[in-house]
């Protein structure tokens, strides 16, 4: 598999507070690609400086042969574009119902007609499993639903790349098992390349192609390979977190 | 010799004995339902070596003796001196271990407490490095008005009417409201001073001139930032929260031209609007109060309001207005775009911006009083 993001030498953090720093590493075309650690050791940092939200202290995000923190931001716009992200807790524009979350980005980046714009996110929800939930608002929709609905906002230009940000947290095992068939489901059918960042063990061996592992007391990446490698030969502190996975009945 | 404690209440129940190595803190008498002052913390002086808890003349104890240990050497386990507890009873050792031990941990740094109070917010607005930042984003807003040349289709026309009506016409009714009041008032207190020097025709003349000049546009001004400002700097600050904002630039789409273009554009095309209906609001205001009280006529106070506008007044309390209510839109832009990202930062966004545009509206009031005075007009 060829690369299609590549890391290197990365340093981030804020101000002078390093979160972390030193790393490199790759995502390859279609393959689902873990980033995990313990809470606060910047996994969710790491991946909004993958998709270009942060500038690094150090270091350089390649996405292909282009480097996502230089250049002009019209340019750094254009590739955002190949990105698909879903933030945390979703970030559905709640004054907007669900169509118009999923329709804004096609209104102002695809030349489609309005009838095709609606049937493309009317689709998107589809794929989702949520379909009939095109008129709704945010606020009506359970977390698992917003969930999915951001999944499909983040798929509606057709992104390259799809970035999700702990979509197990805060939703029970069931729709989180939902959402990491979800994740396969697309990977495996749409052939998107998918960047999870997430704490859960579960879903780590259940969807993970390789999974990297950022040490907060290190402050650096100290792992990165097959969960079940990780589990058997990985450092330490690595194989006590891919430990503590709840044990299915 | 024992190092004696900090400050000079030691009763005998702790002392710091330097020891080969390190110091030993000798715990002696009854710890039952006592806890050592701060005078009796390690001295300053102990800065590194073992320290090792003997608890040989230690009469009597109860749980209580955990807690009171813990902050004896929790200060020391964060200077990193090791410390020897093996002295202790069970009961005492294995709490205290833990709580030494989650002690130890570096600390993450702890983010300046957010200043909520009005004289907090005043003065935090003063503060240079605000002002930078500020600077900073009215430089940023300004560039976005040359990037929607580039990118018209990210503005938001439907936006831009919403924003419009709220400022307009679901203002008016407010403004109105204020506006008579503080018309009515200032014709009263006014005519009250006139009458005294035989006058009283000149009510006209500082009701019109006064509303016209100066008191429209504050009165708009003010209404403005508790109604508009506050909800701007709400809204952005819940999407900044919810990162919904983010959610807007991960797909490339300008937050400035997004956002903050559609409020600034129609509180420009609404301001002049409201204001000059504020000034029409004030001076009729003054009416009641000089045919009922100083028995003017209406066409005397009409003719002489008249008589007493000029274009200049009306021109500089259309721009005064203007100003002020620009000030709102970027206060409120500002701190909702700036809000942290935490359940707080919603309130403190809308406590700032509103305070920040009242201060910065009175600045820009007294400047600009001052400058048209000396320019003469």
């Amino acid at each position: 598999m060829t690369s299609l993001l590549r890391v290197e030498d990365l340093s981030m953090g804020w101000g002078e507070r390093v979160i972390s720093r030193g790393l490199s590493f790759e995502v390859r075309r279609g393959e689902i690609f873990v980033i995990m650690g313990a809470s606060g050791c910047g996994k969710s940092t790491l991946m909004r400086h993958l998709v270009g939200l942060e500038r690094p202290i150090k270091g350089h995000v390649f996405f292909e042969d282009s480097d996502l923190h230089q250049g002009e931001p019209q340019a750094l716009d254009v590739l955002r574009r190949r990105f698909g992200v879903m933030f945390q807790h979703g970030a559905l524009w709640s004054s907007m119902t669900v169509g118009e979350n999923l329709l804004l980005p096609l209104r102002l980046f695809s030349q489609l007609s309005t009838a095709a714009m609606v049937q493309v996110a009317e689709f998107k929800l589809a794929l989702v499993g949520l379909q009939g939930s095109y008129d709704a608002m945010p606020a009506t929709l359970s977390g698992g639903m917003i969930k999915r609905v951001a999944i499909a906002r983040s798929l509606v230009l057709n992104p390259d790349v799809l970035c999700l940000d702990e979509p197990a947290s805060g939703l029970d095992p069931v729709n989180a098992a939902r959402l990491d068939e979800l994740i396969l489901a697309l990977r495996e059918h749409l052939g998107t390349t998918v960047v999870l960042v997430t704490h859960s063990v579960e879903s780590i061996f259940a969807v993970a192609d390789r999974a990297l592992y950022l040490d907060d007391q290190l402050k650096t990446m100290t792992a990165i390979d097959t969960p079940q490698a990780l589990l058997a030969h990985g450092p330490e502190r690595v194989r006590e977190f891919l430990q503590h996975a709840p044990q299915k009945p | 010799m024992p190092l004696t404690a900090r400050g000079s209440k030691t009763d005998g129940h702790v002392q710091w004995l330097p020891s080969a190595g390190g110091w030993v803190l000798q715990l002696r008498h009854d710890w039952r339902d006592y806890a050592p002052a701060k005078a009796q913390a390690a001295p300053t002086t102990l800065t590194q070596g073992t320290i090792t808890v003997d608890v040989a003349q230690l009469a009597a104890w109860d749980a209580n003796l955990t807690s009171s240990l813990w902050a004896l050497l929790g200060p020391l386990a964060q200077r990193g001196l090791a410390l020897d507890i093996s002295a202790l009873p069970d009961e005492l050792r294995a709490p205290l271990h833990l709580a030494l031990q989650a002690q130890s941990q570096p600390l993450e740094p702890v983010r300046p407490a957010a200043e909520l109070s009005v004289m907090g917010v005043i003065r935090e607005s003063l503060r240079w490095d605000d002002l930078c930042l500020t600077l900073a984003f009215v430089g940023e807003l300004l560039l976005s008005i040359g990037r929607l040349r580039q990118k018209p289709h990210v503005f938001r026309w439907a936006d831009l009417l919403h924003q419009m009506d709220e400022m307009g016409p679901r203002s008016v009714p407010i403004v109105a409201l204020t506006t008579f009041l503080v018309g009515l008032m200032l014709a009263y207190m006014s005519g009250a001073q006139l009458d005294r020097i035989g006058a009283p025709n000149l009510i006209a003349d500082v009701v019109t001139v006064g509303v016209v000049r100066e008191l429209a546009a504050l009165m708009t001004g003010v209404i403005l930032a508790g109604r508009i400002g506050g909800a701007i700097a709400a809204e952005l600050g819940s999407m900044t929260v919810n990162e919904e904002i983010d959610a807007l630039r991960s797909l490339g789409i300008d937050p400035m031209v997004h956002l903050a273009l559609p409020r600034l554009f129609g509180m420009l095309l609404t301001a002049p609007f409201l204001i000059a209906f504020a000034m029409v609001v004030g001076v009729l205001a003054g009416i009641p109060a000089v045919t009922l009280v100083y028995g003017i006529s209406l066409p005397d106070y009409l003719n002489n309001s008249l008589l007493a506008l000029n274009w200049t007044h009306l021109w500089i309390g259309l721009f005064k207005g203007t100003m002020y209510t620009l000030l709102v839109v970027i206060a409120g832009c500002r701190e909702g775009f700036y809000a942290q990202h935490n359940a707080q930062a919603i309130g403190l966004a809308t406590t700032r911006a509103v305070v920040k545009a009242l201060v910065w509206m009175v600045m820009a009031a007294c400047a600009s009083t001052v400058v048209f005075q000396s320019l003469g007009l």
